[in-house]
């Protein structure tokens, strides 16, 4: 009773902190760019004064860029923590596990055909992102799925491994017969650039995540009950096996949708969950918010790192990410036994 | 029964000399203009500057189908030494992020240097291909357990997305991503004498210091007691190969692009072929490694003329269900 006491304690004081980290974050990013806007200005733009300039910057550039990075940072730490949970693997993130690679090939098939990401076509894109994402998870599940043990955890990220360098290299041919400005496009979402910059991306994400989060924010008990291992939870009267599959599909749905709006970054379902499980337990009501609120702190200050530092070129975001992640990945690596 | 063994080994090298051969006669008739074989023939025999079908061959076919060959061969060999002397079954040069040094160190090329020239390019994607496998050696062996060959996967595909994302970055922050994502998708077309000259020689003598180590690898893939045992100084070979495979990496990435699969494919058949012992898997694994990436570049000529289709892709078709089949027989070991 007093231990549930004092996590719960250290949750609520774990999410302030996120919270407050994330509206600096959120503050540095809206001011930050080819134009500044001092935190003065961009409050009372927000709240119905400034000039006419600074509102444009603000409302058409910067605001729907910074939500967009913030939902898809929210989505995929999520997606990671589920993925984790459900998988009993440490390791699991949808980049390594190659979903990624397959949003990727169903954002090439939809340039391939629509030609254009402009417009309220882009409502379509994590349609496509999500299809070719299961696709993929489908595979990978089939193949990492032995009879008598059910979904292997280490064969999981071998086949993803694999099955990630195969479709890979079908996109980058699919790729390369795109004319030269969609092929740059295609070019800067496979690295991770936050492409998504007007209202029209907002709405496209935006019910994506409203409405998958809350939902297996709901689930939280069963995802606990996962950690405890199959037979314990089918002992308490869970049906592991749809459950499992439940939380496969939304995780997967999460991520799709979020990387078909930033662009296809990895590590950030690594590590987002990682942090939070260090930092406010292992109950996942507790940490489900924390990997959220970390996964936004990280993909906005990167994308802010990104298109600040770099000037004129942007760095894609991904590639921050990936210089963070990649390292913090190997350390888990080598950190335990495998 | 030993002299049964040997007949099936030397039969087996020179059907796969004789395959090689085949392979290279029909890559080079075939392509968007069918060039019958007779002419190939007299072409490369009796070369005459002022037919046509002649200058196609000599100065388009014949240098890219030769460089396929020499880069299948590399990667197949070097693919086959990492296996011997990191006791990997799932070690190849493309999966454990070799490959993607050598391809970061080449963006940084494009983007840095663009007046370089191709020997000095080889030469930096080497030292690309070196780095990064010192490397991911360094951290497998760093870690407690080991070097586990578990962990060596995963450790190379995590440094492999590293290194293929920052070099993406370089190529989006300079301008010049679809030239480099053309040479990264892998491909021989670009291949001309100039650049066999360089290669020829580099992957020859690589393939050459292979050999020389077939012996004590495989007694190393037997394990580092039995080769202790055996007087194997276990270290130093281990070094010694994983330069070869290396320089083979290097060199052909510098080529060819990045090529995963070929390294990892085509050992496993030579060994379930000739056996265990590398004196006999490191050449037949070159035969089939080379007959490999000719056969795929002729695929992916022939696929949707006149275009091409990228030969990584190609060689993915048949290295994934492999890598998969590998995966779910090594049960014992996941």
């Amino acid at each position: 009773m007093n231990q549930s006491a004092y996590r719960a304690r250290r949750a609520i004081t774990v999410s302030a902190v996120m919270f407050i980290l994330a509206i600096v974050v959120i503050i540095i990013g809206l001011n930050t760019g080819t134009i500044r806007l001092s935190p003065l200005a961009v409050w009372q733009t927000l709240m119905g004064g400034g000039t006419t300039e600074e509102q444009m910057i603000l409302f058409d550039y910067r605001l729907p860029r910074i939500l967009v990075t913030m939902l898809g940072g929210i989505g995929l730490g999520v997606a990671g923590a589920v993925l984790q949970g459900v998988s009993r693997n440490a390791l699991a993130d949808p980049g390594i596990l190659g979903l990624h690679a397959g949003a990727a090939f169903g954002l090439i098939v939809f340039v391939s055909f629509f030609r254009t990401m402009e417009g309220s076509l882009a409502m379509l894109i994590p349609m496509f992102t999500f299809a070719g994402g299961s696709v993929i998870a489908i595979i990978i599940i089939l193949l990492a799925y032995d009879r008598q043990r059910g979904i292997m955890p280490i064969r999981l990220i071998l086949v993803g491994i694999a099955i990630e360098a195969g479709v890979s290299a079908i996109t980058l041919f699919l790729s390369l017969k795109l004319d030269p400005d969609t092929y740059a496009f295609a070019a800067r979402w496979l690295a991770g650039s936050v492409w998504g910059r007007d209202w029209i991306n907002v709405w496209a994400l935006l019910p994506w995540i409203v409405i998958l989060v809350p939902i297996i924010y709901l689930k939280s008990k069963t995802l606990d009950l996962f950690s405890f291992g199959d037979e314990i939870a089918s002992g308490v009267g869970s049906s592991v096996t749809r459950n499992r599959l439940l939380m496969i599909i939304l995780a997967v749905a999460l991520s799709c949708a979020s990387v078909s709006m930033t662009g296809g970054i990895g590590f950030i379902g690594l590590v987002a969950p990682h942090l939070a499980r260090r930092l406010a337990g292992p109950q996942h009501r507790y940490f489900l918010p924390a990997a959220a609120s970390i996964g936004l702190v990280i993909l906005v200050a990167a994308d802010t790192i990104g298109r600040s530092i770099f000037q004129p070129n942007a760095i894609p975001a991904g590639v921050i990410v990936a210089l963070i992640g990649g390292p913090y990945f190997l350390y888990m690596l080598f950190r335990k036994k495998v | 029964m030993k002299w049964n063994k040997g007949y099936t080994i030397s039969l087996s090298l020179i059907a796969g000399c004789a395959w090689l051969v085949f392979s290279l006669f029909i890559a080079v008739s075939g392509g968007a203009k069918e060039i019958d074989l007779h002419a190939v023939w007299t072409a490369v025999f009796d070369y005459n500057a002022s037919l046509t079908p002649h200058q196609i061959i000599h100065e388009l076919r014949l240098p890219r189908v030769l460089g396929a060959a020499l880069t299948g061969m590399a990667f197949a060999v070097a693919g086959a030494i990492m296996q011997g002397v990191t006791r990997n079954p799932m070690a190849d040069t493309g999966l454990l992020g070799v490959n993607a040094g050598a391809a970061f160190v080449v963006a940084l090329c494009f983007a840095l240097l663009p007046a370089l020239s191709y020997s000095q390019l080889m030469l930096l994607s080497f030292v690309g291909a070196a780095l990064s496998t010192l490397f991911i050696m360094l951290l497998g062996s760093a870690a407690p357990g080991g070097l586990t060959s578990l962990r060596l996967t995963i450790a190379g595909a995590v440094v492999a997305a590293i290194l293929h994302s920052l070099s993406t970055g370089i190529a989006i922050y300079f301008d010049l991503s679809q030239d480099l994502a053309f040479w990264y998708a892998g491909g021989v077309a670009g291949i001309k004498w100039m650049h066999l000259k360089l290669l020829a020689p580099v992957i020859l003598a690589g393939l050459a210091g292979a050999m020389l180590l077939g012996r004590p690898i495989t007694f190393l893939s037997l394990g580092e007691e039995a080769a202790t045992g055996l007087g194997i100084k276990t270290a130093r070979i281990r070094i010694l190969g994983l330069l070869i495979a290396v320089v083979l990496a290097g060199a052909s990435v510098s080529a060819a692009g990045s090529i995963a699969f070929v390294g990892l494919v085509i050992p496993h058949i030579a060994r379930r072929i000739v056996g265990v012992d590398y004196r006999f898997v490191l050449p037949f694994s070159a035969l089939l490694g080379g007959s490999l990436l000719v056969w795929a570049d002729y695929a992916s000529r022939m696929v949707n003329p006149p275009r091409e289709f990228a030969i990584g892709a190609m060689v993915a078709m048949v290295g994934v269900p492999f890598f998969l089949y590998l995966a779910r027989k090594e049960r014992r070991e996941l």
